[in-house]
């Protein structure tokens, strides 16, 4: 009996390792398509980026981009379901299949873009990884030079750890890292005092410190130590999917660039002369079709979430973090869309 | 042929394990196949790499330059250093309280068995988290360090002296060795006197006696070095001495306070196994409540203990994996480090399986021989 139930235990366990390893075959697009829902996998909790509101609703710039993306291909942006994930998680879940896109603040890198089955369809964020310190208690802390041999928290799962281990080194300096699981748990230990500093993106202290009641303790140190360009991410082999996801950031910022908002998104559908605007909202060219899908694609990405600075203005303002290098290029930033044609 | 059982026996047996071995061999296929196909890079070469992070605690020498390999050696000793440490005080505490469960005194019967019952019903993961709050919130900053002679208490955790690395040390940990296994040797001799004379001299004072004088020989002969490294305030914590960091201590203390409650009861059920005839037996000897219980009735209860307990120091090596909730550098810690920035997830996981898997066979083994020797010799 015993010998039995063990039996098929390990049965069921076999079957079902060969049914995940065959399941996925087809491409990706095909899936969402046939479900009627994009899953996308979000930050458990970054605000700005992705983060439950106030009504319970998944909001933030990394959330916006799976909005556009769902409305561009399935016609609504309520089609989305999302999965939050830890830094940990993250790849295996787009490996395995669990989600189609991976919207998580994810530094794109050369290891990340070769070895991982991964493809990045461009950047949505440009960050770098910064350190923050209470400059209650440390109130001679002003660099990061000052900061040797401090004991410092990070989060496992990035590519911070590896960062500040080769800063250290080129810059002769040293530092105790204190290894955590989960940004709550790596914020509540630096917040204790554990630590002296905490470093991650710094967009990521900024999102820590919005919700901070004594945020005026901290101090942000001037050292950005590493780009970090963060970027959607798909699994390869589906270049359908691919060329929706890379053309949804350029529309959104070609957009911007346009001057077309969710606001007046149909009506200069209707009256623009702009050949660019023309393009872009479907009433001349075939982008749409080229991509597969309709010629309102932009159109309705456009109605859910707005253009790329509309975006940035509801999600990352609030954060107090300046546009930056994620202006426009004609603004004196990198985002720049590749043409419309 | 096919209507003698024995024979249908075998060929369903063989069939089920070809079946068996078809399937683990598909889905292995299956993996690597898909895997290939996905453009993931597999193997085991990225162990030969440059790992390029930090550890904040090693019991080994380690860089950020030196190789995945190494950082991982690195998380196993960690391991295994903390799950032996909380093994040995685990084993103490849960004797302790077990014996106290059982105590003729009403106040100490209720405060072990509050323990037992309080600690063993609240999951482990939160009691680590729990002790290292406490020690985290609850201790001052580096600054307003508790000083307790030279040492210090802080949100660092606790700095102490500690001898400079010297010859002298050395020997004098050399001779402490060497009076333990005299210890052992000089018990065996007199027990076998007192089987053959009836009558033989004291264990525990040579034994003391020695403990004492063979560290110091070791120490005074090789240079009596008197030079301790005592830890100094600096700017972010303690330089020089040794300094035991709060992931530690609170793993530690984690780990030994929760498998003590279920040792307590594995000791508890082991007593009460021995009949109460054994103990009255003894006490009609003239034996103390001490004697009776060394001599008696610990060595019986031994033997019905020694399997469940080898399951708890199974439990507790296994446990010690929380440890990346709490920011210790242990195997899973470092593992998961190297996992996400190789993005090698199967090997990775596959490897930390495999060392578990070999830490708990090697306890394991260690515990069954150790059975054998306390079983039940019928003379």
């Amino acid at each position: 009996m015993f010998k039995q139930k063990t039996l098929c235990h390990c049965l069921a366990a076999l079957t079902l390792g060969v049914a995940a390893g065959s399941a996925f075959a087809g491409p990706t697009l095909d899936a969402i398509k046939q479900r009627g829902t994009l899953v996308c996998g979000v930050h458990t909790g970054l605000t700005g980026f992705s983060a439950p509101d106030k009504t319970g609703k998944y909001a933030g710039i990394d959330v916006d981009y799976c909005k556009a993306l769902a409305a561009a291909i399935l016609g609504s942006a309520d089609k989305v379901k999302y999965v939050p994930l830890t830094a940990q998680q993250r790849f295996t879940a787009l490996q395995s299949g669990e989600i189609d896109l991976l919207s998580r603040n994810t530094t794109w890198n050369s290891k990340r873009d070769t070895t991982m089955g991964s493809v990045f369809p461009g950047v949505w964020f440009y960050d770098g990884q910064a350190f923050v310190i209470n400059s209650k208690k440390n109130p001679k802390v002003k660099k990061l030079a000052d900061l040797n041999k401090a004991s410092v928290c990070v989060e496992t799962g990035t590519t911070t750890e590896r960062n500040m281990a080769d800063y250290a080194r080129a810059n002769k300096l040293s530092f105790k890292p204190v290894v955590f699981e989960g940004q709550e748990a790596t914020e509540k230990a630096f917040q204790s005092g554990r630590c002296d500093a905490y470093t991650t993106d710094a967009s990521g202290i900024a999102a820590m410190l919005v919700n901070l009641p004594n945020r005026s303790d901290y101090t942000v140190l001037p050292e950005i130590i590493s780009k970090e360009p963060l970027a959607p991410m798909l699994r390869r082999n589906d270049q359908e999917f691919f060329a929706i996801a890379r053309w949804t950031i350029f529309a959104l910022q070609q957009a911007e660039e346009s001057g077309v908002t969710q606001a007046n998104v149909l009506r200069m559908k209707a009256e623009s002369k702009d050949p660019a605007v023309q393009r872009l909202t479907g009433a001349t060219g075939e982008i749409g079709k080229g991509l597969g899908l309709d010629a309102d694609w932009a159109v309705r990405a456009l109605q859910a979430v707005g253009n790329y600075g509309e975006s940035f203005e509801r999600n990352i303002k609030p954060l107090g973090l300046a546009r930056g290098m994620n202006a426009l290029w004609n603004k004196g930033g990198l985002m720049y869309p590749m043409p419309l044609d | 042929m096919w209507s003698s059982e024995r024979f249908r026996n075998i060929v369903y047996q063989i069939a089920l394990l070809s079946l068996v071995g078809a399937l683990i061999g598909y889905a292995a296929y299956n993996l690597v196949h898909n895997l290939e196909s996905r453009a993931i890079a597999i193997g085991f070469s990225y162990l030969g790499q440059e790992a390029g992070f930090d550890v904040s605690e090693t019991l080994i020498d380690y860089e950020p330059t030196h190789s995945y390999a190494r950082a991982f050696v690195v998380g196993l000793l960690n391991t295994l250093f903390v799950s032996a440490v909380a093994i040995v005080a685990a084993s103490v505490l849960g004797l302790v309280v077990g014996i106290g469960r059982l105590s003729p005194n009403w106040l100490l019967r209720k405060l072990a068995g509050a323990y037992v019952e309080s600690v063993r019903n609240v999951p482990l993961i939160l009691q680590l988290l729990l002790w290292y709050g406490v020690l985290t919130e609850l201790l001052p900053p580096v600054a307003e360090a508790i000083v307790l002679g030279s040492a210090f208490l802080s949100q660092r955790g606790i700095s102490l002296p500690w001898p400079t690395p010297h010859a002298g040390w050395w020997a004098a940990l050399l001779g402490l060795f060497l009076a333990v296994l005299f210890a052992f040797l000089w018990a065996r001799a007199v027990r076998r006197r007192r089987e053959r004379a009836g009558r033989a001299p004291a264990v525990l004072w040579p034994s003391l006696a020695a403990g004492v004088v063979l560290p110091l020989a070791g120490w005074a002969v090789f240079g009596a070095p008197s030079e301790l490294s005592t830890p100094a305030m600096t700017g972010f914590g303690f330089e020089g001495g040794k300094t035991v960091s709060p992931e530690f201590i609170a793993l530690f203390l984690g780990l030994s306070v929760y498998t003590a409650a279920f040792i307590a009861e594995i000791v508890r059920g082991g007593i009460l196994s021995v009949s109460r005839g054994q103990s009255d037996a003894a006490e009609a000897l003239g034996l103390s409540r001490g004697q009776r219980l060394r001599l008696v009735i610990l060595p019986q209860a031994l033997r019905v203990m020694i399997p469940p307990l080898t399951s708890q120091y199974l439990n507790l090596t296994k446990n010690s994996s929380l440890a990346v909730a709490i920011g210790y550098p242990d195997l899973v810690s470092i593992s998961n480090t190297t996992l996400n920035q190789t993005g090698q997830a199967i090997e990775a996981i596959t490897l930390m399986m495999a060392v578990y898997l070999a830490v708990s066979l090697a306890i394991s083994g260690l515990m069954n021989w150790y059975n054998h020797r306390v079983r039940l010799v019928e003379r």
